[in-house]
């Protein structure tokens, strides 16, 4: 058996293992250990997975699988999030007084992280469409997972929003599958080169109504604005490491689904109009997460919004194209993982100790914690754009990309309003450590190792990427954007 | 390409077929009632399986006769079952507080339809007379689509958007049947069964949301703004 594949059955085995644990035991320790134990191998395999895919594209079970540097990529992201958000939750949904519910949160947990994987390989077109749709399924679970009449409601606008935006994604790939009956004859297995080869051929206007139906659809799972509206909900009331696998993992799983149909359409005749649609929502949902950023007044709310902006900035560079702006957008994707990850980590411990969602009732964080308010702080300082974090360089890199390209008036829009949002968010940071003091004082939480070691963990290679652009990710990146671009795949 | 040789019966039978199931969206979108929706969208799920099977057999794809089954099966029985559950056990009868009357909707409806055939015609690159039906097929996907999210758009009742969802879906499967026959087997399957679960989930949320937030109207769904 080829290492790839053997590699690969790992992956999924992890995750599906803990989940029959979970289940099958009951018992929320089990649960809680058997889906760390499982994030930390599926973390282990994605790294070799990905040195694996840099020698060539892998393809097997009749073509319906395949891994190539762009999934292995997404892969090494869902499994840092993952690990991290694992190894939160031990800590978090401890303190949610839903000890018998726990099993059933862990396997949905990890089903969701499965099922984010599932998507990152599956080469048939219409089968990864399933997968996303199947990530919204069992994701709605754990966004109401609170059960409160907060959190349902968020997860009936998800739910609704989400599946009618993604079913527009499902005529688009008719519509593509149509096109190619042209070209390969009536029959054909709708794999992602099957359509780029298809594609040049395809009625130019027929394409065109294809490609921006996709991207409305997968647009609306990734986020972009103006179809965010369930993103903020969603995000701010499932349980904190929920928010976090949200954001990190499934906002990067759907750019995915973009960035391959940008790679079909690149080399025909609207490839340009595909690149300035991308661009235009990428600038879009900078500026409406950047105007509700600045004068939010929920602390997860405005991590929501935080989100909307960095999957704008990643729409951005993928819009923008040529390998600048493609390494750009890749490097932003994991950086803004690591860095959503810590920030929503830190926003659960807030929440939990201050007993409010609104930021104008977190004072003092410090006080209250020393260490991990000090990481909160500076992965606040990271998710603005500031340097020396890691944010800063793919932001920089992206914002080359656009000054280079043809779309200098967007790259222009772009520094305008980073500037906006790094004030206006750090000036909410501002308030929450250094106003006045409430009166009362708050009792420590329980649990502290497991919620601030993620955050270190987070952290640490946050700043390291900050200050050192890998050689070998460079030459990852590159291998990525001659498939997108040259279409190679 | 079979659409290039069809013959007037075919042509005739899928439109007639196609235009019937369009009209049965409109009927949704003219009722209050909420048992109207369900029995359209059933008697159109039936449509489809019979424009399916009549696919199949005037273009030689045996696997359509599975599809039209199974379409007959999910779509036409068991979901229209599982919605009549969820009514009767919400005790809602009709829709109390429409955004815009029925009468006003058709007008918005009927104009939708007509920006869909525009989009459609421009689509299309056929000769006649496959182009009839090619630009009545994908007239009729857009519009499903635009009538669904009008449908959702407009109507407060859970009940309402799940089948608003659901006609959304409908479009897509009438249209692909005509368009793409040959479309991977598998896909259709699965996607029949995603629905299922679609649904059951929708179930779910429903007695969540009449437990946790006392409402099955999305009117009263305004705690999260801003």
């Amino acid at each position: 058996m080829p290492m790839t594949q053997r590699l690969l059955i790992l992956l999924f085995a992890a995750p599906i293992v803990a989940i029959i644990l979970s289940l099958a035991l009951r018992r929320s320790r089990v649960a809680e250990y058997a889906t760390v134990a499982a994030a930390i191998v599926d973390l282990v395999v994605s790294v070799p997975l990905l040195l694996e895919a840099l020698h060539g594209r892998f393809v097997f079970a009749h073509a319906y699988v395949q891994v190539d540097t762009l999934a292995a990529w997404v892969i090494v992201c869902i499994s840092i999030v993952y690990t991290l958000a694992s190894i939160y939750a031990v800590g978090y949904m401890r303190l949610l007084n839903e000890e018998p519910r726990l099993p059933v949160f862990y396997a949905l947990f990890s089903g969701f992280a499965a099922t984010m994987l599932a998507a990152c390989v599956m080469n048939n077109v219409g089968v990864f469409w399933i997968a996303i749709e199947l990530t919204t399924l069992i994701s709605t679970f754990l966004v109401g997972f609170e059960q409160e009449a907060e959190s349902t409601e968020a997860a009936w606008k998800y739910i609704v929003v989400v599946s009618g935006g993604i079913s527009l994604a499902l005529l688009g790939t008719v519509f593509f599958y149509w096109g190619g009956t042209f070209v390969l004859g009536p029959s054909y297995a709708m794999t992602w080169s099957a359509l780029h080869h298809a594609a040049p051929a395809v009625y130019p206007p027929l394409l065109l109504v294809s490609f921006l139906l996709v991207l409305v659809g997968y647009g609306t799972k990734a986020g972009l604005a103006p179809m965010h509206t369930w993103l903020p909900d969603a995000h701010s009331e499932s349980p904190a490491p929920v928010s976090a696998m949200l954001s990190g993992a499934l906002l990067n799983t759907s750019m995915l689904g973009i960035a391959r149909f940008l790679g079909v359409v690149n080399g025909t005749s609207v490839a340009q109009f595909a690149h300035s649609a991308v661009v235009a929502l990428g600038i879009f949902s900078f500026v409406i997460a950047t105007l509700f950023i600045v004068r939010q007044t929920g602390i997860k709310r405005l991590m929501a919004y935080s989100s909307v902006e960095h999957i704008g900035v990643i729409a951005l560079g993928l819009g923008f194209g040529g390998i600048l702006g493609v390494a750009g957008s890749l490097y932003h994707m994991l950086n803004h993982s690591l860095n959503k990850s810590l920030m929503f980590f830190g926003s659960g411990n807030a929440m939990r100790a201050y007993g409010t969602k609104e930021i104008s009732g977190i004072r003092r964080v410090l006080r209250v914690f020393p260490v991990s308010g000090t990481l909160w702080l500076l992965g606040a300082v990271g998710i603005a754009g500031a340097p020396p974090f890691a944010l800063f360089l793919s932001e920089f890199t992206i914002l080359r990309a656009g000054i280079g390209g043809r779309y200098r008036w967007a790259a222009l829009i772009f520094v305008l309003f980073l500037i906006i949002v790094f004030i206006g968010f750090l000036a909410h940071f501002r308030a929450m450590y250094f106003d006045q003091a409430p009166k009362e004082e708050k009792v420590p939480l329980p649990w502290p190792v497991w919620r601030t070691l993620p955050m270190w963990l987070a952290f640490i290679p946050l700043v390291v990427l900050g200050l050192w652009w890998p050689h070998g990710l460079w030459s990852i990146f590159t291998q990525i954007s001659s498939e997108l671009i040259g279409g190679a795949q | 390409m079979f659409l290039a040789h069809v013959n007037p019966l075919q042509a005739s039978i899928f439109s007639s077929l196609a235009i019937l199931s369009l009209l049965l969206t409109f009927v949704m979108l003219g009722s209050h009632w909420l048992r109207n929706y369900v029995y359209a969208f059933a008697v159109q799920s039936w449509l489809i399986a019979a424009l399916s099977a009549s696919v199949g057999y005037f273009a030689g794809y045996s696997e359509l006769y599975v599809i039209a089954a199974l379409t007959a099966l999910f779509r036409g029985l068991i979901l229209p079952y599982l919605l009549m559950r969820i009514i009767g056990r919400l005790n809602v009868k009709r829709e109390l507080h429409a955004v815009l009357q029925p009468s006003s909707s058709l007008v918005v409806g009927a104009f939708l339809v007509m920006f869909a055939f525009v989009i459609s015609n421009h689509m299309n690159r056929q000769p006649p007379p496959a182009a009839h039906v090619v630009i009545l097929a994908l007239t009729i996907m857009l519009s499903m689509k635009f009538l669904g999210f009008l449908m959702l758009s407009v109507r407060d009742e859970a009940v309402s958007q799940i089948l608003g969802l659901l006609v959304l879906e409908n479009g897509i499967f009438l249209g692909s049947q005509i368009l793409v026959p040959g479309m991977p087997l598998l896909i259709e399957i699965v996607i029949l069964f995603d629905l299922l679960i679609v649904v059951a989930c929708f179930g779910m949320l429903v007695r969540f949301l009449v437990v946790h937030a006392g409402t099955t109207s999305s009117r009263e769904l305004n705690r999260l703004v801003g």
